[in-house]
């Protein structure tokens, strides 16, 4: 009989004592699941810091719509960076917080020449974060040129050029016309030979974008200087054909014309 | 299993046991109680004394290499067969678009985008096709990751170095939600720049980069501390396609009666919540579709010794 009594009394011990540890221990997975959860989310906020700082600015690609409207619509897939015949778009990496696998133009590494005609990034991009509103080259608008150290400039001193315009090891690569329309051509292996250097006006790929202006009016005066006008796209060609040590003439990311 | 509660699971309930049977169900449980202790433990020994398949992982992951390959050699060597990465694609000219970064970039740029309209349109009627969650299994490369990383946790586990911590699976649920607020609230996709899937596919297809680094941290995490854990407590891209999977015609079909109930289809399962029925007398009937959050991987079929564990595709089935 005592062992009846005991026994629902044990039983009721017994399922406390379980019913506790039952306790504690979902009660640490659901504090380890929060923390964990907060974490996740903490990281995927560290994005704000590059990207709201601008860490790294960024040449973004021909059509590119406004830099938050951009972040947000590109899917960031690098279809455009598989059309582009020059290979001049790359991917964001981690350092460019949401810009995370966004493409971009590293324009004195390999700018874009418009070689391919039509815009193909803007034709390959699934989203229209590259605008599809764009259908020649003539209608983008990255960026302006903007001559960045006059007294570097070899035109500015009269100067003449030879030799390829980015020495080796330099890797990027133009679409010469002239040459191959459609085999690129790297710079490295491409010699120039110009009484006076005109390098950034030569390879322009936007008519009337940019001209050599003579900078006094003695005719005998051979100095030019290189002058950017509304037509400029900012596609970077200029930057990157520079042979100055550090390019004398920069494209000023998403500046518009009229815009300091 | 009602569709409802095949949701509440993978959204994180905890399943429970079924309060009814079918009567033949309850014949088979009953005639399984009939088989005592050591005769039972001579059975399973029995069944698994013959049985060693790696078959369906094998097929497996030669598709989900052979899917990152595609994309790596058609940019390669320039066929243009498939272009871009796993977050958004042309397939001969077809557009695809990962669901989840779609929805992203559509709550993020709140702007409908046709092409995006287009591509998931493809991408929901493939994958509800094929499985739902077979994406993760058949397609992801940071599943193929993951699953190594698993195996050096369990080798690493079984010698007592590491302990496997849980958390709870309504975690995942909770960050969908809040990944989908922060996309909307701040404009920008949060969540892709934390993503594996398109971290690695882009590395696979463009080159690596300091991305890498989060992803080969997150395979450390899951080495030492919590088996599994992005797949199976945080990823939302698993639980889009579940949710697109929950109404899916290919199936693991579980049938009751030769099981041995020995539980070795959990102990490989990713998500073992939806293996519940295999339990002894937590099948309500002799025939159980499993549930929405399972990603089709085939693991559970190559474990199970009597085969009770099957691909099924629902409406073929009666055809052939």
């Amino acid at each position: 009989m005592s062992d009846d009594k005991e026994a629902p009394h044990k039983v009721a011990v017994t399922r406390t004592a379980v019913g506790n540890v039952v306790h504690n221990k979902s009660r640490r997975t659901i504090m380890r699941s929060i923390a964990m959860g907060g974490a996740m989310v903490g990281a995927s906020l560290f994005g704000f810091f590059p990207t709201l700082r601008k860490w790294t600015p960024r040449l973004r690609p021909p059509g590119a719509i406004a830099e938050r409207d951009f972040l947000a619509a590109c899917i960031k897939c690098g279809q455009c960076v598989q059309v582009c015949p020059v290979k001049a778009i790359e991917l964001g990496d981690l350092d460019e917080g949401f810009g995370v696998g966004v493409p971009f133009i590293p324009a004195r590494e390999q700018a874009c020449d418009f070689s391919c005609d039509a815009v193909q990034c803007v034709l390959a991009c699934p989203t229209g974060a590259l605008a599809h509103s764009i259908s020649k080259k003539e209608e983008v608008r990255m960026g302006l040129a903007r001559l960045d150290r006059p007294s570097a400039c070899l035109a500015r001193q009269g100067a003449g050029f030879k030799g390829p315009a980015r020495p080796a090891p330099f890797k990027g690569v133009h679409r010469y016309a002239a040459i191959d329309r459609w085999k690129p051509v790297k710079l490295a292996e491409y010699k120039y030979d110009l009484e006076i250097c005109d390098l950034c006006v030569r390879e322009c790929p936007v008519p009337n974008a940019i001209t050599l202006e003579p900078m006094s009016s003695d005719p005998g005066d051979k100095r030019r200087t290189p002058v950017v006008h509304q037509a400029c796209v900012g596609c970077g060609m200029c930057e990157m054909i520079c042979p100055t040590e550090g390019a004398s003439i920069v494209v000023d990311i998403r500046r518009k014309w009229g815009e300091a | 299993m009602s569709y409802i509660d095949s949701l509440k699971i993978m959204l994180g309930a905890t399943p429970k046991r079924p309060t009814g049977y079918t009567p033949e169900a309850q014949a088979m449980h009953e005639a399984k109680r009939q088989v005592k202790g050591p005769e039972r433990a001579r059975e399973i020994k029995a069944a698994h004394a013959e049985h060693n398949s790696h078959k369906w992982r094998n097929i497996r992951w030669a598709t989900l290499i052979a899917i990152n390959l595609v994309f790596v050699l058609s940019f390669r060597f320039d066929v243009q067969l498939v272009e871009g990465s796993l977050t958004a694609s042309r397939v001969i000219g077809f557009h695809m678009a990962d669901l989840n970064s779609a929805l992203q970039v559509m709550l993020a740029y709140k702007v409908i985008l046709i092409n995006l309209v287009i591509g998931t349109t493809t991408v929901f009627i493939l994958w509800w096709l094929l499985g739902g969650r077979s994406f993760c299994s058949w397609a992801c490369p940071y599943h193929l990751l993951a699953e190594i990383a698993e195996k050096i946790h369990l080798m690493l586990a079984s010698r007592r170095m590491v302990v496997d911590y849980t958390l709870h699976r309504g975690t995942r649920a909770v960050l969908y939600v809040v990944f989908a607020l922060l996309a909307v609230i701040s404009g920008y996709t949060v969540f892709e720049s934390i993503s594996p899937t398109g971290i690695v596919s882009r590395a696979l297809i463009y080159g690596p980069g300091l991305a890498m680094i989060w992803v080969l941290g997150l395979l450390v995490y899951e080495i030492i501390f919590i088996r599994r854990m992005w797949c199976r407590y945080i990823c939302p891209i698993g639980l889009t396609y579940g949710l697109v999977g929950s109404i899916s015609p290919v199936r693991v079909r579980y049938n009751l009666d030769n099981c041995l109930h020995e539980g070795d289809c959990r102990k490989v399962c990713l998500v073992p919540h939806v293996l519940e029925c295999t339990k002894k007398t937590y099948a309500e009937d002799v025939n159980i579709s499993i549930g929405a959050d399972c990603t089709r991987c085939g693991l559970c079929i190559d474990a199970c010794p009597t085969g009770s564990l099957k691909f099924e595709v629902k409406g073929l089935n009666k055809l052939l």
